[in-house]
């Protein structure tokens, strides 16, 4: 990388940006803020209230559980979708008339609206019209996700891995094509196996790719909303209500200002604790 | 194990639930309701027809058309000269800004739907397509700048210097020779500001009431008040996946790369 040269001036080219991100970001942050240590009984009417809506929601059972399946879920959705996408971009064809085929394939369902996304599998999901709940039951497996918080549970992993494993693929993919033939050869003559191959000459060199995307998918996945909601509504009772389905029917269901905003605010420092351990550790590998 | 059977398999996985959309948008409302069909015994296209004949409907995919095309050349016109500032220049908190940025695109929705209500109501821009184009810019430009950035680093620094010592001003060095050298990382930048923005459906719902409302919005309104039509639902579905398919069709050379951010 070519070293770069000391410019304030370089800030102009940045000050459009900061402007128009600032505008959405700051002021509705500040009032989120704003919201969080007040406590309102009347329509404008606010008192201040400290941390009390902090400590409140962090005792509450109802967030704990709904940050308990949100975890749940981000952890399942990773460790099924990362070595399933890796395993899909290793056996893709290098090269030919299919590439651009399977890629624009795999790469239909991430341009597809997320309600229709949840709406697709709510109607393909089922069980007495739906292509997958149909078949499944003339299996002889009892299945309704409507009733069962399992079959909820399994049909909305389901559906996101199907969402979203061709971004894992299409990044691992990327890595893999930047890799010399020379590295094959040289393995070749080394006598390397298929395991060897991989551990040492590909697994390294889709290294930096891995990280966004599992930076992309834990974001991603942290952040979820439309689909589960579309798809099952947060239920059967509370089983698949994840932290925005929860925040979204505290804030503009049930309209409890003050708890949300808090609510939001963990929410958030949660998504950037992560999110900036993964970011460290993808530049401290840039530079060295 | 033949090598193609696995992604043929992980295709064939991804095209099931798109077929069952697709063959339930040709099916009248009496037969989905009325059992399990593999495939339309009464193939209809009436569905497509209300679709078609009514502006409520299809002005839906043209607001979220306007509001998705607004946001990408905004989101590129502010970007391009960031990402040309980070791959170029070191300033004064330039690490931090850039991670400032990055930081809005992991700010979850929700947080933000209230208070963007609220937002631009306050500034008279409610209902409107530029205030979801403007919305959206909260994740899509730290996105652009991200892939630009990634593009640019990867463009030798001697080009700037050549041009400028061929007597090239700043202004026709970026627009006559950068640009064009990285005419596919911008091609890439702007599928992805495309795509989350198509996709988005919480903050353009809440931003938008009439005027502007997105398809997807006037999808689950219009299906659930007027009872439980699926083949009108289907139909809608199937018509919101032809944008996409069609900027995939457009970037499908550089999707691989483009996917890696340029950071391969």
């Amino acid at each position: 990388m070519a070293t770069k040269t000391h410019n304030e001036r370089a800030w102009w080219f940045v000050l459009p940006v900061v402007l128009l991100v600032a505008f959405n970001a700051l002021v509705p942050l500040m009032t989120v803020v704003n919201y969080s240590v007040q406590e309102s009984f009347s329509q404008g009417v606010w008192f201040w209230s400290g941390v009390d809506w902090f400590e409140d929601t962090l005792n509450s059972s109802r967030f704990q559980a709904a940050l308990g399946r949100q975890l749940m879920f981000t952890g399942v959705i990773l460790a099924i979708e990362i070595p399933l996408g890796i395993a899909i971009a290793l056996t893709m064809p290098k090269s030919g008339p299919w590439v651009p085929v399977c890629l624009v394939l795999m790469a239909l369902p991430l341009l597809i609206p997320w309600n229709v996304v949840g709406a697709m599998w709510n109607i393909f999901a089922l069980p007495d019209i739906g292509l997958l709940g149909y078949t499944v039951n003339a299996l002889g497996i009892d299945y309704d996700y409507t009733q069962q918080p399992i079959s909820a549970w399994i049909t909305v992993i389901a559906m996101d891995v199907w969402h979203w494993t061709s971004l894992v693929v299409l990044l691992a993919y990327a890595g893999l094509a930047s890799i010399p033939d020379a590295y094959y050869q040289a393995a070749k003559i080394d006598g390397a196996g298929r395991w060897a191959v991989f551990r040492h000459i590909e697994l390294p060199k889709m290294n930096r790719v891995l990280t966004i995307a599992i930076l992309l998918r834990f974001m991603d996945s942290f952040m979820i909303y439309t689909e589960p909601f579309v798809l099952t509504g947060g239920g059967p009772g509370n089983s698949t209500t994840f932290l925005s389905i929860d925040l979204v029917k505290k804030a503009l269901g049930e309209f409890d200002l003050g708890p949300a905003a808090a609510m939001s605010l963990i929410y958030f420092l949660i998504t950037l604790l992560v999110s900036w351990l993964f970011y460290t550790l993808m530049t401290r590998q840039e530079e060295g | 194990m033949q090598r193609w059977l696995v992604p043929t398999l992980y295709i064939l996985f991804l095209m099931l639930p798109i077929y069952w959309l697709l063959a339930m948008s040709f099916k009248t409302t009496n037969e989905i309701l009325g059992g399990f069909t593999l495939w339309p015994q009464e193939f209809t296209l009436e569905n497509y027809a209300v679709i078609f004949n009514d502006p409520t409907w299809y002005w839906g995919y043209f607001n979220s058309l306007i509001y998705v095309s607004i946001n990408t050349v905004i989101s590129l016109a502010v970007a391009l000269p960031a990402a040309y500032a980070f791959s170029r220049f070191r300033f004064t908190g330039d690490k931090h800004l850039f991670f400032w940025l990055l930081t809005n695109r992991m700010a979850p929705p929700a947080v933000f739907a209230l208070p963007f209500l609220q937002l631009y109501s306050s500034v008279g821009l409610f209902d409107t397509h530029i205030a979801v184009a403007l919305a959206h810019c909260l994740f899509n430009i730290p996105l652009a700048v991200w892939i630009l950035e990634g593009f640019m680093s990867g463009v030798p620094k001697e080009l700037d210097e050549t041009a400028y010592v061929d007597g090239h001003s700043f202004g026709s060095f970026f627009f006559r020779i950068f640009m064009p050298t990285i005419t596919s990382g911008i091609g890439v930048a702007a599928f992805f500001c495309f795509m989350f923005s198509w996709v988005e459906l919480l903050l353009a719902k809440t931003l938008t009431a009439v005027e502007a409302k997105p398809i997807a919005a006037i999808m689950t309104k219009t299906a659930s008040s007027s009872g439980y039509e699926l083949g009108l639902l289907a139909a809608a579905g199937c018509l919101t996946i032809v944008p996409g398919a069609f900027v995939i069709y457009f970037v499908r050379n550089y999707i691989a790369k483009g996917f890696a951010l340029g950071r391969v």
